[in-house]
């Protein structure tokens, strides 16, 4: 099991009571959705608000970043990169720059 | 001695207005939920310090708040954190932001489509809590208007909520269409002589009525005349933007549409205009008098395309006949240079000996007055654009 480091932006660190950075321990294999599930589940009043209740795709307003790359088109079971699963770099939660 | 409690939902979090009887002193308490869009706050009548409130946003969707206090503290009525999300028997817990339509074969309807903007068809998508209507007689039930149009009930305080979906699978949906905002449901109207009877409103759809407490529901909008749909006289497809009811009279029923004041006396089955000598008959909010069920009060806005006050000046409309003669009040009200608008769910009156009435407008201003609509003054000015007030009268 890994400890990922998840930044939440500001409006999800106030619902999750939480700081800037939270620490989520995952089983492997860490993908998007393993982080996502595993961060609901410690967070459960983040439900719905990253991912759609039903769907559970990406809200379309946010976007997922890791190791400078943008990973919110990619597969959500997409291995994430060595450097975000051993803890040197954060997942990235990053709402759109759209209006204010 | 009684207390005013005004809740007050804006563009950029929620405020909460107090002051005694007297009304002339308030303490004012905020921003609560900072940034996010809160669109609609209401108290509980039977346990007034359990407040409900609608938190949105298009970033992260739809919060729903809750405060036992009076409006001092609050929480989102699923599962806390550091609880296990799912029961012992693997079943998942609340959440108490979960909307979803239901299409189950047991007690739900199909998902279909509406009418988009350009008249093409559309799927049903849920995106946020208009408006939320405690029961009369219950803290912990409670009912939601959304945008995709629909109603929801929660049962346990908001934790878990439930789609009344007779409203949605009415059959008419395909002919429902989104107005400026979005095809929102944003009217409850609970009948407090008849449990089972409820009132609902959908922009634009038009109202409905349920006489089995959400099960079925039947439209009532025989005598709008909308022009902006192929048959204007049709069953359904108008653009209702309020509609209010004195508690002290139900089955009495005054709507502002898209344009039109409208009156009907026998619970929505027939309707008549009742504009009269307004200046404008567009507008969004119209509200009844806690104790005169003939006083009631509409702030007309220039146009469907210029939302805002006509001629610079903010002006409330009364009429004491319950329609057709209406008076401006002005008197404490801005008369030169305003162009706000007052939306929809922006209007309320408190249960005082002399009714209060207040309002809340898209420049920030939420004005009060303490005798009727005679003379106004502004509580506060400078607010986020005000999406909704509700008053709370606390003996």
């Amino acid at each position: 099991m890994s400890d990922i480091r998840v930044i939440l932006p500001q409006h999800l660190r106030t619902l999750a009571h939480a700081g800037a950075e939270v620490a989520i321990a995952v089983d492997p294999p860490v993908t998007i959705r393993s982080v996502l599930d595993a961060l609901e589940a410690k967070y459960p009043m983040l439900r719905g608000t990253i991912r759609d209740h039903t769907t559970r795709e990406r809200r379309a307003f946010l976007r997922f970043f890791a190791c400078e790359e943008d990973l919110s088109h990619e597969s959500p079971d997409r291995p994430l990169p060595q450097e975000v699963v051993n803890g040197k770099e954060p997942f990235l939660v990053i709402g759109a720059i759209a209006g204010g | 001695m009684s207390m005013v409690r005004v809740l007050v939902g804006t563009r950029k979090g929620a405020f909460i207005l107090t002051s005694d009887g007297k009304r002339e002193k308030w303490d004012v308490s905020g921003p609560h939920f900072a940034g996010w869009e809160i669109y609609h706050l209401k108290g509980s009548p039977v346990e007034p310090n359990r407040i409900y409130a609608s938190q949105t946003s298009g970033w992260f969707g739809q919060i729903i708040q809750r405060s036992d206090d009076g409006g001092k503290t609050w929480h989102q009525p699923g599962t806390p954190a550091g609880e296990p999300t799912t029961a012992p028997d693997g079943s998942p817990k609340a959440e108490s932001n979960k909307f979803v339509y239901d299409t189950s074969s047991e007690t739900g309807k199909p998902l279909t489509t509406h009418q988009f903007y350009d008249g093409t068809q559309h799927p049903w998508e849920f995106k946020r809590v208009w408006h939320l209507e405690p029961s009369l007689t219950d803290p912990d039930t409670v009912y939601a208007g959304i945008e995709d149009a629909a109603i929801f009930r929660s049962t346990d305080g908001a934790k878990n909520w439930q789609e009344l979906s007779g409203l949605r699978g009415h059959g008419t949906g395909p002919k429902w269409q989104p107005g400026a905002g979005g095809m929102c449901l944003h009217t409850i109207i609970l009948d407090p002589s008849n449990p089972k009877r409820i009132y609902i409103a959908i922009s634009a759809a038009g109202a409905f009525r349920t006489d089995d407490g959400g099960a079925t529901w039947k439209p009532i909008n025989k005598g709008l005349h909308s022009q902006y749909i192929p048959d204007p006289n049709a069953e359904v497809g108008h653009c209702v933007h309020h509609v209010a009811m004195s508690p002290k009279r139900p089955g009495v029923l005054f709507m502002q549409k898209h344009w039109d004041v409208m009156r009907s006396d026998d619970a929505g089955d027939n309707w008549k205009e009742v504009s009269g000598n307004l200046p404008t008959d567009f507008g969004f909010v119209i509200d009844v008098h806690a104790h005169e069920p003939e006083t009631i009060y509409v702030v007309p806005i220039k146009s469907d395309s210029e939302h805002f006050v006509p001629d610079g000046k903010l002006r409330v409309y009364r009429s004491r006949s319950g329609g057709n003669e209406w008076e401006a009040l002005t008197k404490g009200l801005p008369q030169s240079n305003c162009y706000v608008n007052v939306l929809r769910d922006a209007m309320a009156v408190d249960r005082l000996d002399k009714c209060g009435i207040y309002f809340g407008t898209s420049g920030g201003q939420v004005y009060a007055s303490a005798d009727a609509g005679d003379s106004w003054n502004a509580i506060v000015r400078d607010l986020p654009g005000v999406l909704s007030v509700e008053v709370q009268t606390i003996e």
